[in-house]
């Protein structure tokens, strides 16, 4: 299963470098087919995800991405705009998700009684998606595919 | 197809129903797995990809692939913290593009410099390699040929293409992208301390009482450092932070005193601080006298452009006195000084007299532990060897220094600017241990080592990262290899230079990245690279800790490291070919050997089994080349700095600890250097030992404001600062692969004051062209986002290949560190 899923993999890598590098200049594949010293018209600023729906995270440890606007929002040293929803005083009035109980924990592991101040400016791990499509397509595996595929094998050599 | 709750749970059980009506089936008749067989992930530890700080990231593998990554609680760099970019290494190797085949430009079937990538085998690429390689050497000399590398290359790497460069070829055109990026803060420690790397620690954080930041912007560029100043401001209401800048950014939201200075006048700010020290009488002079020399450096110096440019044919000391300086006392230093008055450095800096009074208080007051933080502000710009210069000699007149919280710390950009580009030396000028290539003594160190003839590695400095980009255009740099880095994107005044220097007929240029980036589509022959945990290696962040990490997964077949390419590459020459017969006639034991067997079957770098590779380590390259290659490459690189203030654990300690900060004496390592008490090379009774000069002292230079190379006028008449972003590394080549941070970032956008678009008639999203002397280039204007310029200057970042602001940049660099200002040049906005 593996080694045909692998297999299958190059294949489609290989296909696609035959078929993508005819060209000199499509080689850089953030370029869009456009020769360095040219551009192409650069696309309108792209609207934020403002759904509020949440996302799947890649594995647990993912920090979850913030599917609503973020404009205005304050995180300085007078006020956490953010906490004034997902604190955990504040979730049963918001209903949004409470902060990860690792973010009260210390530089040594030890749970204070309010979120940790190196956790305070959450942007450096939390961010808004913009309504565009990737570039690039991405080919991680998500471990939970990986371990349905390690199901079925086992399954299957059971049958 | 939106459900709420309900709809959901009710539509989720029918399905879970369906499946249990079927046949059961152990492990998948639940719909959670619990199987520990099935559900057991492998971790293991690597520092992070990205910045200088040095994040340990544990990274979490199954069936041969990368599932998860998360910050490791054991660090002490980051106790379980990633910023937004390190959460999401699981993603960066993972992009579809992934190079698996070297690519030739041909036409039928043969080289062509104009011909389509090609597909060809890797022994195709190296025979092509060496033949346009012999080709220069016979034509040029070793002066032809040249490779640009990396603060991210690994320690073993960098240290490879140095032999391969330096003693291989015997040419030191050899620089790594640090040039870019570290090389003033180098020169501000050769010439202030006469020893590179900071003295500090990041413990210094949680001990100082106050944080200023000198033209860095922390918050996006070094997150998690961030995170414990922020922890530290927070937790103890006591302590202020200082932030300045040339524009309003995030570091600003934790600033007790934020400060938006005219670009270049740092300078005067810096000197205004000494001034103040002095006048307010809190010279430290006990610590001055025993500790310190005073000097008045060399002014008017250039702006390191070419020789016929106006400005370089005005200044005085543009050659070799640039660097020139001459002893002075301390009146005299305090004469010079006080010219910068608060009232005439307000005027000249736009910042108001009170906020730099309080300020300079901050390393006036002998009460307070001040860390003073800088990176590309201070480094990237044409007076940056000064700006490190002037700010040492604030923390040194008050002797706050080397002793918790009391530190002046230069921080790295890249993981291994410090472990590999500073400490291997892979710069032009440089050999391992902070020894040059001048010193004869420096050159029969690293011959004998090598075990190599004496008279190997030639004299002369080889050509630095600029000077590389140049002789490409003019046609006398014709063989290039560039591994690690994306110089088409990231080199400043790429229309001019960089551009036409790769596509110069003359020129064949290779190119090693995982992925097809912008530097790519220039090349001639692109190399399939592995990359991170695809291979074993080494990193040296910032606080000197040095890190390893075992190879984890395997790379995309076809891929393979960028130590392994230039180590197979060397086999591809005898050593009669690179060496001249009155070398080879002094170890007449190498004739008929290959460069290979020369440099790599030493004895040295082969000397450790493959038995001493884990059995259950991956390890390609040791596999591939026959004994443990990382291990003998770094036991070798170690020689040159144990007993010499540079000493090294044995590598197999660093796979068990979570890195360790140089010096490493009798197994402990070093947290304060030139302290008695905390530094073992300090001599007992000296309490300081600024060890690295030959008196002990340390030196304050005299040294004056001098104008940007090129400020806005009538016509171009803004100010145009690049950098980077918190969501993407560098020139985005990883990051942007990777979805969610490419959708919150995705495109570089001008940050503009809504003054000055109202009065161009801009609104926000607006598409207008950036217009520079040297080239002009597309772009969205924003005025509300995370970065609020003043008036009269604007900031874009450099992480976009779709817009590559480095068609403006100004090519102008500091003439001592040869390292580019990227913050300062002038452009004008039309609407596109």
């Amino acid at each position: 299963m593996k080694k045909s899923i692998l297999a299958l993999f190059s294949v489609s890598v290989l296909l696609s470098t035959i078929a993508t590098f005819s060209q000199a200049e499509e080689v850089a594949t953030l370029r869009d087919n456009t020769s360095i010293s040219d551009q192409k018209t650069a696309k309108k600023m792209p609207n934020v995800s403002n759904t509020d729906i949440k996302q799947k995270r890649n594995y647990p440890m993912q920090p979850p991405i913030i599917p609503h606007k973020v404009r205005n929002y304050q995180t300085n040293l007078k006020v956490n705009k953010c906490m004034s929803c997902h604190s955990r005083n504040r979730t049963d009035e918001s209903q949004a998700p409470m902060v990860s109980v690792t973010h009260y924990m210390d530089r040594d592991g030890n749970f204070l009684a309010e979120v940790s101040p190196r956790r305070y400016f959450c942007s450096q791990c939390h961010v808004p998606q913009l309504e565009t499509d990737p570039l690039v397509e991405n080919t991680f595996v998500d471990m939970n595919t990986l371990m349905k595929e390690k199901a079925k094998k086992a399954k299957a050599e059971q049958e | 197809m939106k459900l709420n709750r309900r709809e959901f749970i009710k539509a989720n059980a029918i399905a879970v129903a369906a499946t249990a009506a079927g046949v059961a089936i152990p492990a998948t008749a639940s719909n959670l797995i619990t199987s520990s067989d099935m559900t057991k992930l492998k971790w293991d530890k690597a520092p992070c990809r990205f910045c200088g700080t040095g994040c340990s990231v544990n990274v979490g593998t199954m069936d041969g692939k990368i599932v998860a990554t998360h910050g490791d609680i054991n660090s002490p760099v980051n106790k379980g913290l990633n910023c937004i970019k390190g959460y999401f290494l699981s993603k960066i190797m993972y992009g579809k593009d992934r190079l698996t085949k070297p690519l030739l430009r041909m036409k039928d079937g043969k080289f062509d410099k104009n011909g389509d990538f090609t597909p060809i085998s890797w022994d195709q690429a190296f025979d092509i390699m060496a033949e346009k390689a012999k080709a220069t050497l016979k034509e040029k000399g070793p002066e032809g040929v040249g490779m640009f590398g990396s603060g991210q290359w690994t320690v073993q790497e960098g240290y490879a293409a140095v032999k391969l460069m330096k003693a291989g070829f015997r040419s030191n055109n050899i620089d790594p992208n640090a040039r870019h990026c570290m090389a003033s803060a180098v020169g501000g420690f050769m010439r202030t301390f006469g020893i590179d790397e900071p003295m500090g620690c990041y413990d210094d954080f949680e001990a100082a009482d106050a944080f200023v930041l000198w033209g860095s912007n922390m918050a996006e560029m070094h997150p998690i450092l961030w995170t414990r100043i922020t922890d530290r401001r927070l937790s103890a209401p006591h302590v202020k932070v200082a932030v300045l800048s040339t524009f309003e950014h995030r570091s600003f939201d934790l600033a007790d005193n934020g400060m938006i200075f005219t670009p270049q006048t740092d300078l005067a700010i810096l000197n205004f601080i000494a001034h103040y020290i002095i006048k307010t009488g809190r010279v430290n002079k006990d610590f001055v006298n025993k500790h310190t020399n005073f000097r008045l450096g060399n002014t008017d110096i250039g702006y390191g452009l070419r020789p016929e440019h106006p400005l370089e044919k005005k200044a005085k000391n543009n050659g070799s006195t640039a660097g020139g300086s001459q002893p002075i006392d301390f009146d005299e230093y305090a004469k010079f000084v006080s010219t910068y008055t608060a009232e005439y450095t307000s005027e000249l800096s736009g910042v108001p007299v009170d906020k730099l009074n309080a300020l300079a208080e901050l390393y006036a007051d002998p009460k307070i532990k001040v860390t003073s933080l800088w990176t590309m502000g201070f480094n990237q710009h044409t007076r940056g060897v000064w700006a490190n210069n002037l700010v040492y000699n604030i923390h040194l007149l008050t002797g706050k220094i080397s002793t918790p919280g009391n530190s002046p710390f230069s921080l790295t950009g890249q993981p291994s600017a410090c472990g590999t580009a500073r400490e291997v030396g892979t710069f032009s000028h440089r050999l391992p241990a902070d020894m040059v290539v001048k010193n004869p003594k420096h050159r029969a160190i690293a011959e004998k080592i090598w075990k190599l003839p004496e008279g190997t590695i030639p004299a002369k400095p080889g050509y630095h990262a600029v000077l590389q980009t140049r002789k490409l255009k003019d046609g006398e740099l014709n063989f290039y290899w560039v591994q690690c880095n994306n110089n088409m994107q990231a080199g400043a005044n790429i229309n001019e230079e960089g551009l036409p220097g790769y596509r110069n007929p003359k020129n064949f240029i290779v190119v090693s990245d995982p992925y097809p980036t912008v530097t790519a589509q220039a090349a001639d022959l692109i190399l399939p690279t592995a990359m991170w945990v695809e291979k074993e290696g080494v990193y040296g962040n910032a606080e000197r800790r040095t890190q390893s990490w075992y190879q984890q997964v395997n790379a995309p077949e076809g891929a393979f490291s960028d130590m392994w390419q230039v180590v197979e590459f060397s086999k591809r020459f005898q050593i009669e070919e690179v060496w001249p017969e009155e070398l080879l006639a002094k170890m007449p034991e190498h004739r008929g050997k290959s460069m290979y067997s020369v440099l790599f079957e030493n004895g040295t770098v082969n000397e450790f089994p493959l038995s001493e590779v884990p059995d259950d380590r991956l390890n390609q390259e040791s596999r591939d080349f026959g004994f443990y290659i990382q291990k003998g490459l770094f036991e070798e690189y170690a020689a040159f700095g144990r007993g010499h203030a540079h000493d090294l654990a044995p590598y197999d300690r660093y796979h068990k600890e979570r890195g360790l900060r140089w010096p490493v004496v009798d197994g402990k390592e070093t947290l304060w250097r030139f302290k008695e008490g905390s530094d073992p090379y300090v001599k007992p009774g000296s309490d300081y030992d600024f060890y690295g000069k030959p008196d002990g002292k340390a030196v304050i230079f005299a040294l004056p404001y001098e104008p940007a190379a090129e400020f806005p006028d009538a016509e171009y008449d803004l100010w145009l600062s690049t950098g980077r972003v918190l969501e993407h590394w560098h020139s985005g080549s990883m990051t942007q692969r990777v979805p969610e941070l490419y959708k919150a970032m995705p495109d570089a956008l001008v940050y503009m004051n809504p003054d000055d678009a109202k009065k161009r008639g801009f609104r926000r999203g607006d598409l207008v062209k950036l217009i520079s002397r040297r080239g002009e280039v597309e772009t969205r204007v924003e005025t509300r986002g995370r970065n609020k310029p003043p008036r009269g200057l604007v900031f874009m970042p450099w992480f976009d290949a779709s817009r590559l602001v480095n068609k403006l940049t100004l090519d102008a660099t500091d003439p001592l560190s040869k390292e580019t200002d990227f913050k300062k040049c002038a452009i004008k906005i039309v609407k596109a």
